[in-house]
């Protein structure tokens, strides 16, 4: 009966975004009236797993395979459909990421479980089992019912604070009989991003466009982001012109993130970029054109070359950090 | 080598939303429908290189749709691409498109599924790894590059922290994004060309939804943006931190 949910680490150390997936899952489990299970793939100490407790696991389910390092979909789905089974679980939570998006859709498959990505709240059970989530990029919030006996929802990353109480988990080893086949793709190279935080898990965000004029100025941005300890972002044209790298592109062609706080430099805020960004919490537009679109889409405004006004903002981060510290 | 495309229509992203019937539904009167935009720009780009460049041998399109849906079929084929199939069902639940697509899909033998990474009307991104599973194969997402060599594809993809490449050997599904290919527009020997080729229709054996949208709700307007002086940035630090609470 118990609510799964799919625990990520990074060698041995659990995903900030997975605490929150555990904790959501938890409280979809009192509701419930049931326990969770966490299940969690890869080599790491068993006293973090005991540590999952502090989050509302009762117990966690684990596959200490080397090969599961690096996450891959069909072994994983192996492991959660075998751990449904062996749990009943009738509702499986994953974070909606690159693996949990990978791997949810095949769980669906094999458990013949409704299926609804990137949830943005509790479900409301007194309707069915309905779940929020963004639509038409961010125009709209759809609330779907998922009407399936088996349940199988990711969560969008910095949805809820996340909260540690005391507690702890049993452990358990899963068994699971995995076929050649779970591992047929093979990894060949891996490049890590050296910024200080990912993007997709960054709770503050700092993005320049166009109007930082060229890479040689990113130093203001970056300078800002390391203040705050904040990931960095950036336009579609800027990637483009190879000012920033890929990934950091962010809009309905680029990456979609919903952090607490969106700095946009220079950016005018086409509906293309704000599609990628209107989830962010508060929206902070730096920018000399007071008729920018963007400023209809922020909370705070500042009219002003970026030039001037990143480096008074960095000053003042510092200021109040040393104050507050 | 035979690829098989999947394309979704989607409303344009620049067009309003609007709600109808106690906002159970969404107004299509004056939305503007488009092919998806990862399946037209990156899958289908991609599938008509590999054709071009001798490696494929024919490209099929799919959609799973009512009749409304054929003006994007269309408009694909005018890019390119051999033949189309719409699967003749309402596009709601991506469990119950994957079915259709993966039923249709053995009939035919691919060696090659390309989707795009997400659908920009729901974002569940589904479609391809629910294909994948169904097939009995491999799926790889968020590509951005994909090189076939015979029978092996290397593909590079976006992973949470970074870039990865992969190898595995088809048949294989992969889900599009930026990078794998340039966006096309459809000349007029296309268009011409698009009217005569095959468009068949397929009436599927009906799967159970298994979600459907109760009702929506549009995003409460900005309380309006509040304007801080050029000078001001420990007020707007102070903002942040006692009022937003971000910081
Ligand atoms: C189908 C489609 C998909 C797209 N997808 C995306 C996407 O995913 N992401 C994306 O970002 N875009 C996307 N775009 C592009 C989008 O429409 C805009 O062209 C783009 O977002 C503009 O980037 P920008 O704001 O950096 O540049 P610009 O539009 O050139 O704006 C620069 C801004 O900087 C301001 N500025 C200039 N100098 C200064 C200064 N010294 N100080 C302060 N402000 C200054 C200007 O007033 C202006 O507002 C897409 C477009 C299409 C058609
Ligand atoms: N109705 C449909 N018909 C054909 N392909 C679809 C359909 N819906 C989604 N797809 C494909 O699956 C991908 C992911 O869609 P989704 O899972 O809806 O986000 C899309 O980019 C398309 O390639």
């Amino acid at each position: 009966m118990s609510v799964l949910v799919f625990v990520e680490h990074i060698e041995g150390v659990i995903r900030k975004t997975s605490l929150e997936a555990l904790q959501y899952a938890s409280e979809i489990a009192k509701k419930l009236g049931t326990t969770t299970t966490a299940v969690v793939a890869g080599q790491i100490e068993e006293t973090a797993l005991q540590d999952l407790g502090a989050y509302d696991a009762q117990k966690v389910l684990y596959v200490a395979d080397a090969r599961l390092n690096e996450l891959n979909a069909r072994a994983c789905t192996r492991i959660l459909v075998t751990a449904a089974q062996k749990e009943n679980s009738q509702v499986i939570v994953l974070l909606h990421d690159v693996n949990g998006r990978a791997i949810a859709p095949r769980v669906a498959i094999q458990l013949k479980a409704g299926f609804v990505a990137g949830a943005l709240d509790f479900p409301d059970l007194e309707k069915g089992f309905v779940v929020k989530k963004s639509a038409f990029s961010g125009k709209a919030f759809a609330y779907v019912n998922i009407t399936s006996p088996v349940i199988i929802i990711t969560l969008s990353p910095n949805t809820f604070p996340i909260v540690k109480a005391e507690g702890t988990a049993t452990v358990e080893k899963l068994q699971v009989a995995f076929e050649d086949k779970d591992f047929a793709i093979k990894v060949k190279s891996v490049e890590k991003i050296t910024g200080e935080v990912p993007l997709a898990d960054a709770e503050l965000v700092v993005s320049g466009g166009r109007g930082m004029k060229g890479p040689e100025n990113w130093g203001l941005i970056e300078n800002l982001a390391h203040e705050l300890g904040a990931a960095t972002a950036c336009s579609r044209p800027v990637a483009d012109s190879n000012w920033r790298p890929h990934h950091e592109h962010v809009g309905q062609t680029g990456g979609t993130i919903r952090p607490n706080l969106y700095i946009a430099a220079g950016i005018s805020g086409a509906i293309q970029h704000l599609a990628g960004v209107s989830g962010s919490k508060t929206i902070v537009v730096i920018n000399k054109d007071p008729e920018a679109p963007f400023f209809k889409a922020a909370n705070y405004g500042v009219v002003g070359d970026v030039m001037e006004i990143l480096p008074k903002l960095t000053e003042a981060v510092k200021k109040f950090k040393a104050a507050h510290h | 080598m035979k690829i098989l495309v999947c394309i979704c229509q989607v409303p344009d992203t620049v067009t309003k939303i609007n709600l109808k019937n106690n906002d159970t539904a969404v107004e299509e009167n004056g939305v503007t429908f488009v092919i998806n935009p990862y399946d037209e720009w990156y899958a289908l780009v991609r599938a008509l290189e590999l054709k071009e460049t001798g490696l494929a041998q024919a490209v099929h399109l799919i959609t799973v749709g009512r009749t409304v849906t054929e003006p994007i079929i269309r408009k694909a084929l005018a890019l390119g691409g051999d033949e189309a199939v719409r699967i003749d069902a309402e596009s709601t639940d991506p469990y119950v498109v994957a079915h259709y697509i993966a039923a249709y899909a053995k009939t035919v033998g691919y060696d090659l599924v390309l989707c795009g990474k997400e659908s920009i009307d729901y974002a569940n991104g589904a479609v391809g790894p629910m294909v994948a599973e169904l097939l009995d194969l491999d799926h790889i997402g968020f590509a951005t590059s994909i090189v076939l060599d015979g029978n092996t594809a290397t593909v590079k993809r976006e992973i949470d922290s970074g870039e990865e490449t992969d190898s595995c050997s088809l048949p294989l599904v992969i889900s599009c994004q930026k990078g794998v290919a340039e966006a096309r527009i459809p000349n007029m020997r296309g268009i011409m060309a698009a009217r005569t080729k095959p468009l068949k229709i397929v009436v599927p054996a009906a799967v159970e939804n298994l979600t459907s949208v109760s009702y929506y709700e549009l995003p409460p307007a900005k309380a309006g943006v509040k304007i801080i002086g050029a000078d001001e940035m420990d007020e707007l630090v102070n903002l942040l931190h006692t009022v937003s609470k971000v910081i």
